[in-house]
C-alpha cells in the first residue's frame, strides 16, 4: 500500500485563527489536487506559537459544531488532515493539541504531554499537560501523533510503537538556535536545533523500524525564527525527503508501506521487543524511587 | 578545552545572513512598515546593520544617517560614506554640533562621559525624527558583547525598533561583515564610539573585544562558572571585572520595572509578544 503524504511547513499569524484556517484550506486544496492522501500541519498551526495571554482567546473544540473544525472536517472528506490547535476542555483547561481528521470525522486528538518550561520556553505556565498517549487506526494502518517536546522523551514514541503505530506523525514549532560554525559547510549548515531533531527522528525510524514524518513551522515571532525542514525517514532509517530550511513550503512524498514488511523481515526488533521485561524493571525502578 | 570551545565563535555566515535578513524583513513588514533608518557611525556594527537592511528591504528603502559632532573624525565620515556608496542607499548628513553645544556650554566642567551620553541621545532624537519622516523603523546596531557589557548609552545608541545583531559577539559581527564585503577600512580599524578624539572602545573598556568575546561565550552561552573560566585560562581579576559589568548593566537590558499594585500588570501578568495579531 502507498501513502501519498504532504508535509506543510507554514508560517502563521500569531493569534489569527481565521487567517491561519484560510491558509490551511488553501494548502489542503493544493495537496488534494496533487493526489495526497494525508497532509500534516505543524504544532499550533491554527494559532501561532508564543501565545502567552492569547491562549484562552484562540481555543477551539474539535467537533463539527465548532466553526473552524466544521470547515476542516468538511475538507477532510477527500484528504486526511493533521492540524495543530489549542483545545479547551469541558472544565476549561487549555491544551496544546493535534487532531487527526478523516472522512468528516475526528479520529484522534492528542494533548501534548511534555510542556517545555525552561530556557526560552514557557508552555507549562499557560497550558495543561496531556495525560495519555495512544496509537489509532486510519485507512493507512495504525499511526501515532506526538508534538515537539513529546518526542524528546523516548518513552512516548516507544509506547506508540508498542501500541501498534507503524507511522509516527510528529509536529513542531521549533525555535531555531545554535549557529553552526563555518567549518560545517558555509551556507549548507543547519542550526543545531534542526540537526538535533533530524538526528532523533532518524534514530526513531531505525529503532522502531517504522516511518517517521515530521513537520515544523517557519517564520518569525518577535526575535524567534522557526526553521521548517520537514522530513520523513523510512523504517530503514533512511531519509526520504527533506523540506527547505526557513521557508514556507509543502513537501510531497510517497511512502511505500510495504517497506515495513521488508524491513521487519530483515530486522525483527519489534518481534523481539520485551514489554513485560520493560514493565517489570520499570515497576521495580519506580518503586525503588518511592522508597 | 577553551581552545576547542573558541571555535564555536566561528559562524556559518550564509545561514546567519539568511536568518537576520528574514528577521529584518518580517519584523518591519508586520509592524506595518517597509523601510528602515540607520545611523552610520563609520564603524563595523552600523555598517553591517546597513548591509543587512539593504539586502532585506532593498537599498532604496534604507535611509543612512551620518550625524557627526565637530570633533568627529573625518575617517569616520569617510568610512560611513563608503557604506553609502557601496550600497547605493539614500543618505543624509545631519551635524549635531549646534544641537548639543548649548548644553555643553551650560556646564563647562562637563565630563567626557556626560558629553558622550548627550551626543548619543541627540543622535537618537535625530534618528527617530527621520524615522517618522522616512516612514522607516530604526534598525539597531548593538552586538552581544556590547549589550552584555552594557557598553552603550541607555536611550541613546541602544535605542532602536529592532536589533538584528544583538545575539552576535563582536568576532561574529566581523565574520559576517567580511562575508558581506563591508569595506576593508572599516573591517581593519579599531572599534570606537568616536565620542572624543582618540577614543577606542578597547582603551576605554580596559580589555580587548577578543578577550571579552571568548570569556562571555563561556560564561553566557556555555554556562561556565567563574572558577571554570579561570581554569580555562582567564585571569581571575578580568573574570570578576566582566561578571560585575554584566550584572551592573542588567538595567539597560530590561524595561524599567513597574510597581505592581493591581491584579494585572504590564510586564508581569499582561503578556503578549510584540507580534501579537500579525
Amino acid at each position: 500500500m502507498k501513502l501519498n503524504l504532504a508535509l506543510a511547513q507554514i508560517n502563521t499569524v500569531l493569534g489569527g485563527v481565521e487567517q491561519n484556517l484560510e491558509k490551511h484550506l488553501k494548502y489542503i486544496e493544493t495537496a488534494r489536487q496533487q493526489g495526497s492522501d494525508l497532509i500534516l500541519f505543524p504544532e499550533l498551526s491554527l494559532t501561532g506559537y508564543v501565545l502567552q495571554d492569547l491562549v484562552p482567546t484562540v481555543a477551539h473544540h474539535p467537533n463539527d459544531s465548532d466553526p473552524v473544525f466544521h470547515e476542516l472536517l468538511e475538507a477532510s472528506q477527500t484528504i486526511d488532515i493533521m492540524t495543530g490547535f489549542v483545545e479547551e476542555d469541558e472544565r476549561n483547561r487549555f491544551y496544546i493539541a493535534a487532531a487527526y481528521l478523516s472522512g468528516g470525522k475526528v479520529l484522534h486528538v492528542h494533548h501534548k504531554v511534555y510542556l517545555p518550561t525552561y530556557g526560552l520556553f514557557d508552555e507549562g505556565r499557560f497550558f495543561a499537560r496531556g495525560d495519555s498517549v495512544r496509537a489509532f487506526d486510519t485507512r493507512f494502518g495504525r499511526v501515532g501523533m506526538l508534538i515537539c517536546e513529546d518526542f524528546w522523551h523516548a518513552s512516548l514514541p516507544y509506547l506508540l510503537w508498542l501500541d501498534g503505530a507503524d507511522v509516527f506523525l510528529f509536529a513542531s514549532a521549533s525555535p531555531g538556535r545554535g549557529l553552526p560554525s563555518s567549518s560545517e559547510g558555509n551556507g549548507g549548515g543547519k542550526l543545531a536545533s534542526s540537526r538535533w531533531v533530524d538526528d532523533i527522528n532518524r534514530a526513531y525510524a531505525g529503532f522502531f523500524t517504522s516511518f517517521v514524518a515530521h513537520t515544523n513551522r517557519v517564520g518569525y515571532e518577535d526575535g524567534l525564527n522557526f526553521w521548517g525542514g520537514a522530513a520523513v525517514f523510512s523504517p530503514d532509517g533512511e531519509p526520504l525527503i527533506h523540506g527547505p530550511q526557513h521557508q514556507e513550503a509543502v513537501s510531497y512524498v510517497t511512502l511505500d508501506l510495504n517497506q515495513l514488511h521488508r524491513t521487519r523481515a530483515r530486522l525483527p526488533l519489534l518481534r523481539d521487543e520485551q514489554p513485560d521485561l520493560m514493565l517489570k524493571e520499570l515497576t521495580r525502578i519506580t518503586q525503588t524511587r518511592r522508597e | 578545552m577553551a581552545g576547542e570551545k573558541m571555535n564555536e565563535l566561528s559562524i556559518d555566515t550564509e545561514l546567519t545572513k539568511k536568518i537576520l535578513t528574514g528577521f529584518i524583513q518580517t519584523e518591519i513588514t508586520r509592524a506595518g512598515f517597509s523601510r528602515a533608518v540607520i545611523g552610520l557611525s563609520g564603524g563595523l556594527d552600523s555598517a553591517l546593520s546597513c548591509f543587512l537592511a539593504a539586502e532585506a528591504l532593498g537599498a532604496q528603502n534604507v535611509l543612512a544617517l551620518r550625524m557627526p559632532y565637530k570633533t568627529s573624525s573625518q575617517d569616520s565620515l569617510d568610512d560611513a560614506q563608503q557604506v553609502i556608496d557601496a550600497l547605493g542607499v539614500p543618505s543624509l548628513t545631519i551635524e549635531i554640533t549646534e544641537m548639543v553645544d548649548p548644553l555643553f556650554k551650560r556646564f563647562p566642567e562637563m565630563s567626557n562621559r556626560r558629553k558622550g551620553n548627550i551626543m548619543a541621545r541627540e543622535r537618537m532624537i535625530v534618528l527617530f525624527d527621520q524615522s517618522e519622516e522616512f516612514k522607516g523603523l530604526v534598525v539597531g546596531t548593538g552586538n552581544k558583547t556590547e549589550i552584555l557589557l552594557g557598553y552603550s548609552t541607555w536611550y541613546g545608541d541602544a535605542a532602536c525598533s529592532l536589533n538584528p545583531l544583538g545575539d552576535l559577539y563582536k568576532a561574529q559581527v566581523r565574520q559576517l561583515a567580511q562575508s558581506m564585503s563591508v569595506p576593508q577600512s572599516i573591517l581593519k580599524k579599531a572599534p570606537s564610539a568616536d565620542l572624543w578624539q582618540g577614543q577606542t572602545d578597547e582603551g576605554e573598556l580596559g580589555f580587548t573585544y577578543d578577550q571579552a568575546d571568548r570569556l562571555l561565550y563561556l560564561l553566557i552561552d556555555e554556562r561556565y562558572t567563574p572558577e571554570e573560566c579561570v581554569e580555562a585560562g582567564f585571569d581571575e581579576t578580568f573574570v570578576r571585572q566582566v561578571i560585575q559589568r554584566v550584572r551592573r548593566n542588567q538595567f539597560k537590558r530590561v524595561l524599567p520595572p513597574i510597581a505592581k499594585v493591581s491584579n494585572r500588570t504590564v510586564g508581569y501578568d499582561f503578556l503578549y509578544l510584540r507580534d501579537w495579531g500579525t
